[in-house]
């Protein structure tokens, strides 16, 4: 989800080290979702591989948290929100390395290296536009102040990851909520932002209920293998 | 027939051809992409791992490998892919490490950990040109997944760097 929200950045970064970032960025989300979804597919054992899991679910069938979902923004929302995002996965991956699937632990080694990298790289900018300009500052917190409202379901925990913690194969959310709040309240008090107080929280993603934007998102991902079933590309 | 014995070394001495498709200065032996060569008679496996998560040159170096094995008498490898160990750059020989520095990327340091959300590379980064130390980080990302873009205020020349990970 993210790493396609991030690719709508191709040829549109504010300068041409971001663009070539944010498209990094998400060529290594896409990379680690095409990891996961063909382990997940094989879990299953239905015969579905990663693109079909990519391509033909329809937006019930997505279980992905609000807040990747929604649209790009400006660059200072899609800095603001892939910070949050992003130190909110490293630190998943890092419980992840030791889940009782050998694959899924191989994944997540292989992915946190590629997400520390994205931490350290939105976090600095981050730092740079809430300590910036008036309008950077400004830009950065109304995106922080909306992005809060889809933090919570972050944490939030569902029937399959209950079942699946006491077996070791999936991480509890809710352990992950410290040392996310530590690492961003650190940065965020670092770019001069203020940290938004207690909001209502946005929920349903993991339930299959989506924000409006999902449906129209996936229709441009999903086109070109749904228009030529067995496309190759 | 000696010489159509399908060995460990003779396979290796292949895969040490088949240089890697963004940094043609390597090997994907070097890089330590080809992890294990797997024999049983004529069939060869080839065991590797992906560098990142969504390096689109993956698919381009199995192929490479695959018509390389094909081309030196031995067709129809077949390919694996492990995920762990994670690849890291700790894996690049120091010699293939200054190849690189021959073809103008500054080579990987060590990757050890980096804190989580450290603002400041401590590394010094060296130019590959001109060796100073008078350098400054321009971006996280360069030209492909596995490179970092820094300038050398020294000899004002921008180079790419080789990511530690």
């Amino acid at each position: 989800m993210l790493g396609h929200r991030l690719s709508e950045w191709c040829g549109h970064g504010p300068i041409l080290e971001e663009d070539i970032a944010l498209t990094n960025i998400a060529l290594d989300l896409v990379g680690q979702a095409t990891l996961l979804l063909g382990r997940a597919g094989a879990v299953e054992g239905k015969g579905r591989d990663a693109d079909a899991l990519a391509y033909l679910r329809t937006d019930r069938g997505y279980r992905n948290a609000h807040m990747v979902e929604l649209p790009k923004g400006d660059f200072g929302f899609t800095i603001v929100r892939q910070f949050l995002f992003s130190v909110y996965s490293m630190h998943q991956l890092e419980a992840l390395q030791s889940c009782a699937d050998a694959d899924l632990a191989g994944i997540a080694a292989k992915a946190l290296k590629e997400t520390r990298y994205h931490v350290r790289h939105s976090a600095e900018w981050v730092v740079r536009l809430g300590d910036g300009t008036d309008e950077s500052h400004g830009r950065a917190q109304d995106a922080l102040d909306e992005l809060w409202r889809y933090t919570g379901e972050l944490f939030t925990t569902d029937a399959v990851e209950q079942k699946l913690v006491p077996q070791k194969f999936a991480v509890e959310s809710s352990t992950l909520q410290d040392p996310w709040m530590r690492d961003v309240s650190d940065v965020i008090a670092r770019a001069t932002l203020r940290m938004p107080g207690e909001v209502y929280q946005q929920r349903g993603g993991r339930s299959g209920i989506h924000t409006e934007h999902l449906g129209v998102m996936l229709a441009e991902m999903q086109v070109l293998p749904r228009t030529h079933p067995g496309a190759k590309w | 027939m000696v010489d159509s014995e399908v060995t460990r070394a003779r396979v290796y001495g292949v895969l040490e051809t088949v240089k890697d498709p963004e940094v043609p200065v390597l090997s994907v032996v070097e890089l330590g992409i080809v992890r294990d060569v797997e024999i049983d008679g004529d069939a060869v496996t080839v065991v590797i791992t992906p560098t990142y998560s969504g390096c689109p040159a993956m698919k381009t170096i199995e192929d490479d490998i695959i018509s390389a094995l094909d081309a030196a008498g031995m067709p129809g490898a077949k390919m694996r892919t492990m995920f762990t160990p994670a690849w890291t750059t700790d894996w690049i020989p120091l010699a293939a490490k200054e190849k690189l520095i021959a073809y103008g990327i500054a080579a990987p340091g060590h990757s050890g950990v980096h804190s989580p959300v450290q603002l400041r590379r401590r590394e010094t980064v060296l130019c590959p040109f001109c060796g100073s130390d008078n350098t400054s980080p321009r971006s996280e990302f360069g030209s492909t997944a596995c490179k970092a873009l820094h300038y050398c205020n020294a000899c004002t020349q921008p180079f790419e760097e080789f990511k530690a990970i």
